[in-house]
């Protein structure tokens, strides 16, 4: 087991730079995960670590040693891909220990590696079959059980489950989870789902066109992102955006929306935002969960809105509304006893201690 | 009668569809008519060899239906099967056709899976010439290869006109280039991540194409196996043209040159001679016949 650091890595096809010098640290036993739109660079990454595309500047270090240009056998990782690559015409058996065997293992060795490794992930009475006579989850197990029979120092996962069918999928993520809760090994993982990257990481990396735009927990990524391309990609639903101005009273700001809502913003967060009282493009960002249906009193920093909403989509725990908010699509997330119905009015409130203001220039979030 | 929605009132005014087993009916009708008609276009030279083979010379030249037997014979059958100079035809042919089969596929299946995954400056310019080479007919090769192996023989010494070994150096220019072809059509429908994960495995160039392309590929591995055997057992220009002395031609030039005597064709021995040369890349067909077909298609919509 191993640390994995990048430094300041680009890859270049032909004239399309597909990261652009990127720098990550991933610590010993870490799960991280790397996320973000497809052709974002995260593949192209994870791929430069497992050595099956060449690095056109930067370095790669596992471990201690610079492996640039250590061809993928020598170093000691292992690999899941998303359409499993198991060999069709091995037994799981044969597909766990193939590298072993080409590694000339003991006989003996083998065989407790690929049964300790069928006991993880519960195949064992699989190992005498083909690939072709198992169900899809079956053969990403078999196709993780290939990585951990070898004992590598790194995990790297290629969307493993973007080919399994959703309810499968949350089956499987559980079982990634506890697999990596018994091997310990550093994994990186790559996948377009945010949810996948939010419920299996330790660290979440966020790419968008080739370059890092945070890293950080779930939980941090959830609550303080530091770019509206991460405050937009982490969460469903979406975070809304609403152009906005600010209007500075004394001491005090408020926060226009358009001709006609005014809100109040809360005094911790105005002294913060008042040096961008002056700045004419910035966006209101709020997540669905801080725009609910008014309850009782309102506490300090959460201010009333009137909505008419245009449509409603009632999911048990909680209803989800969509309405127009000074010009923007809005989302909001109310109680299924609210009242809310297509078409009707709705007393709401907004949720300023939670709110992030976004310099719409820059993509920051201030 | 009411006039509420009643489901037979409106049925008339559906389109009317054929029904869908008619058209099948139809459909299986004209495919068994032309059926019947390759049958009958394809079988009947190899029923009237049979039937020519059956007979003695005398019957042959007599005046009677010539698509029936009145006196069955196997005496061609007799003297050829003992004839010592059919024996070591039979035996030629044997040779050539393992040996090129061999060489063959130690060269194409390799030559396959470097154009297929090792991407290298030229490479798919290469696959198609690849191709390109099997286009040439060899009616127009045989001159030149003629005059190389006759400078070969000046420069090494080595003679290998008129002998049996140069069809195992000349076939394979026939059978090499289509049995690559096919195979890079095979090799190039096996999924990429096949090969990262046995390079991450750790596997070498040499053990990818050993343990994993080559048992996943068998079905076209065969099926170029089954065309390099049928081309180099079926050859005729080549041995033609390249070797002369009994003892070492290959079975079709054989059959021709001993049995045809001047003007004086033994036609029941011809017949017999020929249907027997056929008989085993018919029983390899058989055998194989399941896989030739799976991985002649496969190549063509792959390649």
């Amino acid at each position: 087991m191993s640390e994995v650091s990048i430094r300041k890595v680009v890859k270049k096809y032909d004239d399309v730079l597909a990261v652009r010098g990127i720098d990550l640290d991933i610590k010993d036993h870490e799960f991280v995960v790397l996320v973000g739109p497809s052709g974002c660079g995260k593949t192209t990454t994870l791929r430069m670590i497992a050595g099956l595309e060449d690095i056109t500047d930067g370095e790669i270090l596992i471990g201690p040693d610079v492996v640039n240009d250590v061809p993928p056998k020598d170093r000691d990782i292992a690999m899941v891909f998303q359409n499993y690559a198991l060999y069709p015409h091995m037994t799981v058996h044969e597909n766990m220990s193939f590298g072993l065997r080409l590694k000339k293992f003991p006989k003996a060795e083998i065989n407790t590696r690929v049964e300790e490794a069928a006991r993880i992930l519960d195949i064992t009475e699989l190992l005498d079959r083909k690939p072709k006579q198992l169900s899809g989850g079956q053969r990403q197990r078999v196709a993780m059980g290939r990585a951990i029979v070898r004992h590598p120092k790194v995990f790297l996962f290629d969307e493993p489950l973007s080919n399994l069918d959703a309810k499968l999928r949350v089956q499987m993520r559980i079982e990634i989870k506890k697999v990596h809760q018994k091997v310990r090994t550093t994994t990186v993982y790559v996948t377009h789902d945010q949810v996948e990257a939010m419920t299996l990481a330790d660290r979440v990396v966020v790419m968008s066109n080739g370059v890092i735009e945070q890293v950080g927990t779930p939980a941090d990524l959830y609550h303080n992102p530091q770019t509206r391309f991460v405050a937009g990609f982490i969460g469903s639903p979406a975070m809304n955006f609403v152009p906005c101005r600010l209007e500075p009273q004394g001491q005090s700001l408020s926060l226009r929306l358009g001709q006609d809502i005014v809100l109040p913003v809360p005094p911790e967060r105005a002294s913060r935002y008042l040096a961008h009282a002056q700045n004419g493009k910035l966006e209101l960002g709020i997540r669905p969960e801080h725009l609910t249906e008014a309850r009782g009193e309102l506490q300090p920093g959460v201010a009333p809105l009137h909505a008419k909403l245009d449509v409603t989509e009632p999911m048990g725990m909680e209803t989800y509304v969509y309405f127009d908010l000074a010009g923007a699509p809005a989302c909001g997330r109310v109680s299924p006893n609210a009242g809310a119905r297509d078409g009707g009015m709705l007393p709401m409130a907004v949720d300023l201690n939670n709110m992030h203001l976004i310099d719409a220039a820059s993509g920051r979030v201030l | 009668m009411t006039t509420t929605a009643n489901p037979a009132a409106i049925a008339p005014s559906r389109p009317h569809y054929g029904s869908m087993k008619r058209e099948r009916l139809w459909a299986l009708r004209w495919s068994y008519f032309f059926l019947i008609i390759f049958v009958i276009f394809f079988l009947t030279p190899p029923v009237y060899m049979l039937i020519t083979s059956l007979k003695t010379s005398h019957e042959i030249s007599s005046l009677t239906n010539p698509w029936w037997v009145f006196n069955p014979t196997l005496e061609n059958y007799v003297e050829l099967l003992t004839s010592s100079q059919f024996q070591t035809f039979f035996i030629n042919s044997a040779l050539v056709s393992v040996l090129v089969v061999s060489i063959t596929m130690l060269i194409a299946i390799p030559a396959a899976f470097a154009l297929s995954r090792m991407k290298f400056w030229g490479s798919e310019i290469l696959a198609t010439g690849v191709f390109l080479t099997y286009l040439v007919p060899e009616t127009l090769l045989f001159i030149p290869l003629f005059k190389m192996m006759a400078v070969f023989a000046q420069v090494t010494g080595i003679q290998l006109i008129n002998t049996w070994w140069v069809n195992v150096i000349l076939y394979p220019t026939l059978t090499v280039p289509f049995c690559t072809w096919i195979m890079i059509g095979y090799f190039a429908s096996i999924p990429k991540e096949l090969d990262e994960a046995a390079i991450i495995d750790g596997a070498t160039w040499a053990q990818t194409l050993t343990k994993i392309f080559i048992p996943v590929a068998l079905p076209g591995l065969i099926a170029a196996t089954i065309f390099a055997f049928t081309v180099s057992w079926a050859q005729f220009l080549y041995p033609l043209a390249f070797t002369t002395s009994t003892d070492q031609l290959v079975l079709p030039v054989g059959i021709i040159t001993t049995l045809i005597k001047g003007d004086v064709f033994n036609w029941g021995q011809i017949m017999t001679g020929a249907l027997l040369g056929a008989m085993p890349p018919l029983i390899i067909y058989a055998f194989l016949m399941d896989y030739y077909i799976a991985g002649l298609t496969a190549g063509a919509t792959k390649g």
